[in-house]
């Protein structure tokens, strides 16, 4: 059924894409129908996932190499399917609406089902390789999907950065998943999870992975890729870059963190770079005007709260990792919704710009405000519960996690700051920022279809905090499908203790330090660093380049001298040294060849010396033809026919073609001082020359009667191969994958001559005219 | 380079030229037991190719054959890779070999092999890459200018 799921979004994605143009009205809804498909399916899997049977499936995909498509959605994954699937059918009926009458909706449609697919296998996968390529898959569809308005820069710039700093971070990823998956023996992950390996290797395996789920999810210093990507249109923003996508990262550590938080620097690194993260994206959080951009700092600061609890790997806080990512994605993507709904109606979602919001505004201002307050763990919403939970998974645990509570209880005051502004930005702009000109009045309001989502969403914040038995039971089964200690059970009130009084403190810290904005924000701005992530990035991309350029000016110097001088010399030094380095040298042979060796080895010395000394191309052409003459009547007289002919007919065709280039080269060869030294030249050749007469002295001394190889071949060449010309048996039988590699090489090399012989010509004339082509006629007949 | 075609020489590589033929075929198919093979075919045939290129140019070797160089150079690779893909949908390794005894009217018995089939696909190859060369770096004969296909795209 799992397979079955995954290969629906497949389909139907697939389907929409090829069919967007006609499509495009209801492709969003008929998208929508693989994550509403899952949802009814996990609706009715439920139950038996709760109770501790999780739904397994397995295929075969590539037995040799150990990969197979191994599923299984146990309690967590169920979690995330809820994420992924559940708030992705929402995005699906909102973009409906969102991209109504434009002509990219198709396009979006299929592409987010195709996302939606390869994240519903991020969350099911069993095997590290299929978690791996589906992984890599949402990072192409993201690419893709940034990059939606492919006709402007900006966005086609945005989306190349998100990819480079996900796929090479994936990358990493790939060479921690192998270094596992050869520890432990296994490739499957509940089998490796469940008994972890203990190798030397893991430390380093798991920063390489760590590096992986970092980048996915936006964490300092790698978030830069995330406020870009929001140039793509806002239900791409919801559903990739808050519910689905940049929960990836944190999906990994939350599986990871129960069996490897005390390996090497896990702890350490997880925990440091997800505090840095959330309070430095909750800072940056209180300085952008584009709504868009304070959600997507609010976004990495958030996923930074959720690396800390998951990546610490203590069982409460697993639990309260588990509540936080449910709650997170209720109210960011409600969030998103909202601005997408200010930027489509309005045209704008700068704080300074944005109208007053006048009637028929009220569901969307209802929206913004439950989720804000969910966002700010304002009681009784569901993000009132999630940072309970997390205060009190960090008060019960040891000195160590105080001090990484106060970093907690840090961001979280900046997440309330951030969060009043956003309701003040929807509310009242002006309580936010100046505006540029004088605010107008939104001349219409969003469809109740358009707002709907939303307020699905926002019901939910509101119904999970004030029922919280609603989803105790899933957030419980989930932490303990990740950690069997962990254990929830979500209260809305848990009488007075230490986690509320710290909560309300973190509230009152919150309002006043959005009271204080205009001091705060005058601080900031004099206190910002001079540098951002994006330029930081946009440095080491072009320092790469320009590396890559000089390297290449060095090793492509364009002098063909100076490249054949290379491969000469290795092809002379390199066998010598060996042999040096060996005992190869068995002596100088006892006997000269027959006396007819004596006249074609003479014609061979004078066609070769011959062809050094003479002044014009066209005779140093035919000279070495007689060196290949030569060379094949060797053959002849050694009794290889089949060696003779072949060499006759390469020797005949190579003067031919050498004469079609010598066309197009001066007649003589250039008097011009060379790139390298006459002397240094003749040295080259000698040492070319003795090399190749020791190698083959060597060779001839070492053998002692045909091989056991060569026997078998000419033994089995009639009875299997039906030839008894072995040579050619070896050719199509024996060797034949051989034949065909080379010949797909000669196709090539056939098509490169083809391409780079043209390659100089100018453009085809048009048909010439009468008189150009007379004009043309006398130039052929003067004389060249 | 080519400047006056020359009766005689166009005379004599005519005629030459089917007597080439033929013998780069028998190499092609006697390859199997005696000295020859695709490869060497391939050769013989792209050198008797060479022969009219010498005689009349770029525009005499494009009326030898009704198709492309890059038509060769694809069937024959269709071919040699065909041969290979096919054993596998009978569930041999690929490349496998099957040899039929046939009974020819007037030749009598006479032996097929699967590996002709990839022989002939190197021979085009081979045969392709050559013509690709003429194709490339080839020149018109004078007096065959108005010939020349439109455009850099054939």
């Amino acid at each position: 059924m799992l397979v079955a799921l995954l290969l629906l979004h497949a389909v139907l994605g697939g389907v929409v894409l090829a069919a967007a143009r006609p499509l495009r009205r209801w492709a969003m809804l008929i998208g929508g129908l693989a994550p509403l498909a899952v949802v009814v399916w996990a609706a009715s899997s439920a139950s038996g996932i709760l109770d501790g049977r999780p739904v397994t499936a397995s295929h075969g995909w590539v037995p040799s190499l150990g990969v197979s498509i191994d599923l299984r959605a146990d309690a967590f994954s169920l979690l995330m399917i809820v994420l992924v699937s559940g708030i992705g059918t929402l995005v699906f009926a909102y973009g409906h609406r969102y991209f109504h009458g434009s002509d990219k909706g198709g396009r979006v449609a299929g592409l987010l089902t195709l996302f939606a697919g390869a994240m519903l296998g991020v969350v099911v996968a069993d095997n590290l390789l299929l978690l791996y390529v589906c992984w890599e898959l949402t990072s192409v569809t993201s690419y893709l999907l940034i990059g939606i308005d492919d006709d402007e820069a900006e966005p086609r710039a945005a989306a190349l950065h998100a990819l480079l700093v996900t796929a090479s971070g994936g990358l990493a990823m790939l060479g921690g998943l192998v270094l596992i998956g050869q520890e432990a023996g296994t490739y499957q992950l509940s089998e490796i999870l469940a008994d972890p390996p203990q190798g030397g290797a893991v430390p380093v395996a798991l920063v390489l992975v760590l590096l992986g789920a970092l980048t996915k999810s936006a964490q300092y210093p790698f978030h830069g890729w995330l406020p870009g990507a929001m140039v793509a249109p806002t239900p791409i923003s919801a559903y990739l870059h808050s519910a689905a996508m940049v929960k990836a990262g944190v999906y990994l550590v939350a599986r990871f963190a129960p069996a490897f938080a005390a390996v090497g620097v896990w702890r350490l690194v997880v925990v440091g770079v997800g505090l840095v993260t959330m309070i430095a994206g909750g800072l940056r959080a209180l300085r952008p005007w584009d709504l868009k951009q304070l959600l997507a700092f609010g976004t990495i600061s958030q996923l930074g709260f959720l690396m800390v609890l998951f990546g610490i790997g203590h069982p409460e806080a697993t639990a309260a990792g588990a509540a936080l990512l449910l709650a997170h994605g209720l109210f960011k993507a409600a969030l998103f919704m909202v601005v997408g709904i200010v930027d489509h109606e309005t045209g704008t979602r700068d704080l300074r710009r944005i109208p007053a919001l006048g009637p028929g505004w009220g569901p969307t201002k209802v929206v913004a405000v439950v989720s804000a307050a969910s966002m700010a763990a304002v009681a009784p919403m569901a993000g009132f519960i999630a940072k309970e939970k997390a205060y009190e998974a960090l008060l019960h645990g040891s000195s160590v996690d105080r001090l990484v509570l106060a970093g907690v209880v840090a961001g979280s005051v900046l997440t309330v700051a951030y969060s009043l502004r956003i309701v003040a930005g929807i509310l009242r702009p002006d309580l936010v920022a100046e505006p540029v000109e004088p605010r107008g009045t939104a001349s219409h309001a969003p469809g109740a279809t358009f707002v709907l989502p939303g307020l699905v969403l926002a019901a939910a914040s509101v119904v999970l905090g004030i029922a919280p038995a609603t989803w105790s039971d899933l957030v419980d089964r989930a932490a303990r499908a990740l950690d069997a200690l962990a254990e929830a059970e979500l209260r809305l009130w848990h009488g007075v203790s230490a986690a509320l009084l710290l909560s309300l403190a973190t509230l009152a810290a919150g309002a006043a330090l959005f009271a204080l904005r205009r001091p705060v924000a005058a601080l900031q701005a004099r206190t910002a660093p001079d540098w951002s992530a994006v330029r930081a990035f946009d440095r080491v991309l072009h320092g790469t380049l320009r590396v890559a350029r000089r390297v290449t000016g060095i090793v492509q110097s364009g002098s063909l001298p100076i490249y054949a001088a290379v491969i000469l010399t290795t092809a002379a030094v390199a066998p010598l040294a060996a042999m040096l380095l060996g005992s190869w040298w068995s002596g100088w042979p006892d006997h000269l060849g027959p006396a007819i060796h004596l006249p074609i080895a003479a014609t061979l010395v004078v066609g070769a010396l011959a062809a050094t000394l003479a002044t014009r191309r066209f005779v140093a052409a035919l000279l070495l033809g007689v060196v290949g003459y030569g060379m094949a009547m060797l053959f002849v007289v050694h009794g290889a026919p089949d060696l003779a002919l072949t060499q006759f007919a390469i020797e005949t065709l190579s003067v031919v073609i050498f004469l079609l280039v010598l066309r197009r080269l001066p007649d003589r060869f250039e008097r011009r001082p060379p790139a390298i030294g006459q002397p240094l030249r003749i040295a080259l050749a000698a040492l070319v020359g003795v090399s190749v007469v020791v190698m083959a002295l060597a060779a001839n001394g070492l053998r002692e009667g045909p091989s056991a190889v060569s026997e078998e071949m000419v033994a089995r060449a009639h009875p299997e191969g039906d030839g008894r010309n072995v040579v050619n048996v070896v050719l199509v039988d024996i060797r034949g994958f051989d034949t065909m590699g080379e010949i797909v090489v000669l196709a090539v090399a056939g098509i490169g001559i083809a391409a780079l012989a043209r390659a100089g010509q100018k453009p085809a004339p048009q048909p010439p005219s009468r008189r150009r082509r007379r004009r043309r006629a006398r130039a052929e007949v003067a004389p060249r | 380079m080519i400047r006056h075609r020359s009766l005689i020489l166009d005379t004599t590589v005519r005629l030459v030229f089917d007597a080439v033929l033929v013998f780069s075929l028998y190499l092609l198919f006697a390859g199997h037991n005696q000295p020859g093979g695709g490869f060497v075919g391939g050769l013989v045939a792209a050198a008797a190719v060479a022969l009219r290129y010498l005689a009349g140019g770029l525009s005499e070797v494009r009326t030898i054959f009704a198709i492309r160089p890059w038509t060769f150079l694809s069937i024959g690779l269709l071919l040699a890779v065909g041969t290979a893909i096919v054993p596998l949908l009978f569930g041999a390794p690929p490349l496998d070999q099957a040899a039929w005894e046939l009974d020819l009217p007037l030749l009598g018995k006479a032996k097929a092999t699967s590996a002709t089939v990839f022989d002939a696909g190197v021979y085009l190859v081979v045969m392709g890459v050559i013509l690709m060369a003429f194709e490339g770096l080839g020149e018109h004969a004078p007096g065959a200018e108005g010939r020349e296909p439109e455009g850099g795209g054939r």
